[in-house]
């Protein structure tokens, strides 16, 4: 589903936090169609890179070009580019006090996109691609941590974005629940859906992915198709990466 | 002391004057209390919002009413309020009731703002970053977003405050404004009784606050409940 239209691309990205350089000038472009996955050793910048994108963490130095747009630049309405990237956390953020639907068509109105009934008509379709559809007038405390994160993918999709953010998705889940959120996930990249995608779970990185990020030390330190990136790994720290982790 | 004919004043003074009590006394101390807590209120979400801002200047001067109100004795405030504003902006062209209820506002709004900024702050951050992640402006985030979980989490302390404020308009009392302590002063006026009207007075108020503060802690409780 590749093009070879450049969605998103960072110029010489800096970022730090305090004395801490989380990133140190990456350079990526993600093309339409793309499904990007980042892994690496924690503090390796993985996260702040992919929080830069949509522009929850604002970088000191360097552009981001959305679909064409600086979005870096001052006096950008951030908000109306931020309806085109999807991101969903680590910790859900399902919205606690709203109910199933409502997490759902709340943005869409809101940002008049759709009308009340429209976006209840797409919170249910979306909810029946991702087997939640009984649970569409539950509050959100009664949803496992696997229900709330396959809610909190559906809120974003419910923007059409062009892209979705993925920050580490189903680290804060319990094991067993796992593997319905990989599978959503799974269907949607299929779709052809532009994916960014933090995770931890390598075999998961390697069926998914078109191309792998390796970060660590604030920088993109290797990349490629999976198939090479894991079956032959070419920087030291890499390879120290996998032999941890595999 | 004879607890006797203390008593049977009490009984006395209730059966002749308990209309002004209740009626003027008890209805406009609601009156100033209700009006000082919402519009507080209100005025208190504003300041609550404008002390987080960007703006070092607008923190700064959010600060100083914050600081100036909270330190300074109500009393003072209401002196301020009924004799010096009037004096100085006779545009304003208020009665006294008004006066004293607007520096009951003022007031109540320092207190109500740092809850309202202790509730918003008490809210995850991360509902901010995927309210703002879907594309929501700052503004439409805070009022849809954050406040609506903010409030469930700061309404004991408003309860709180509402209790204070029912007890503090007993102050306004100072320019005879009409609520229960008037009352109170009224009738001891008219009856040399000060210790019968006194509890009496004293008897009102709890009849208000107590159920009101069993309330809050009930209401305490359901929340803890439910976060299990």
């Amino acid at each position: 589903m590749q093009t070879n239209k450049e969605l998103i691309k960072t110029v010489d990205l800096h970022k730090s936090f305090g004395k801490l350089h989380v990133l140190q000038g990456v350079n990526e472009t993600v093309k339409k169609g793309e499904v990007v996955t980042v892994i690496g050793p924690s503090g390796g910048g993985k996260s702040t890179f992919l929080r830069c994108l949509n522009l929850l963490e604002v970088p000191e130095k360097g552009q981001i070009i959305f679909d064409g747009v600086d979005i870096t630049q001052k006096g950008i309405n951030i908000d109306l580019h931020r309806q085109k990237m999807g991101m969903v956390f680590q910790n859900f953020n399902v919205f606690p006090h709203l109910d199933v639907c409502k997490n759902i068509t709340l943005t869409p109105v809101l940002t008049k996109k759709k009308t009340q009934a429209e976006a209840e008509d797409m919170a249910k379709e979306l909810l029946n691609r991702v087997g939640l559809i009984d649970k569409l007038h539950e509050m959100p405390n009664k949803l496992s941590g696997g229900q709330k994160q396959r809610l909190a993918i559906v809120r974003a999709l419910a923007m059409e974005p062009e892209v979705m953010l993925f920050d580490e998705p189903t680290s804060a889940l319990d094991p067993e629940m796992v593997g319905e959120v990989l599978d959503v996930i799974k269907g949607l990249v299929n779709t052809g859906m532009t994916s960014v995608i933090v995770t931890h779970e390598m075999r998961f990185a390697r069926e998914v992915s078109d191309r792998v990020l390796f970060m660590a030390e604030g920088n993109v330190m290797e990349s490629g198709k999976p198939e090479d990136m894991f079956g032959n790994p070419q920087t030291p720290r890499f390879k120290e990466f996998l032999s941890k982790v595999l | 002391m004879d607890f006797g004919v203390i008593g049977a004043n009490i009984a006395k003074l209730w059966t002749n004057y308990w209309h002004i009590y209740i009626l003027e006394g008890v209805a406009i101390t609601l009156k100033l209390t209700f009006i000082a807590v919402l519009l507080g209120a209100v005025l208190g979400v504003v300041v609550a919002i404008l002390k987080m801002s960007k703006s070092k200047i607008i923190r700064f001067l959010i600060t100083v009413y914050i600081e100036v109100i909270r330190g300074t004795p109500l009393l003072l405030q209401l002196y301020i309020f009924y004799f010096v504003l009037p004096e100085i902006f006779p545009i304003f062209d208020f009665n006294e009731f008004t006066w004293v209820a607007i520096a009951l506002c003022i007031n109540s709004s320092a207190y109500v703002s740092e809850i309202f900024r202790s509730g918003i702050q008490s809210v995850d951050i991360g509902q901010t970053e995927a309210a703002r992640s879907l594309g929501l402006s700052s503004g439409q985030t805070m009022m849809r977003i954050v406040l609506p979980q903010a409030v469930k989490n700061i309404l004991p302390a408003l309860g709180n405050e509402f209790i204070m404020m029912l007890k503090e308009t007993s102050l306004a009392s100072t320019f005879f404004i009409g609520d229960l302590m008037t009352a109170h002063l009224k009738i001891k006026g008219a009856t040399y009784l000060m210790l019968e009207s006194l509890v009496i007075t004293g008897l009102i108020y709890l009849c208000m606050t107590y159920p009101l503060s069993k309330l809050v802690e009930a209401f305490e409780r359901k929340m803890k409940n439910a976060d299990k």
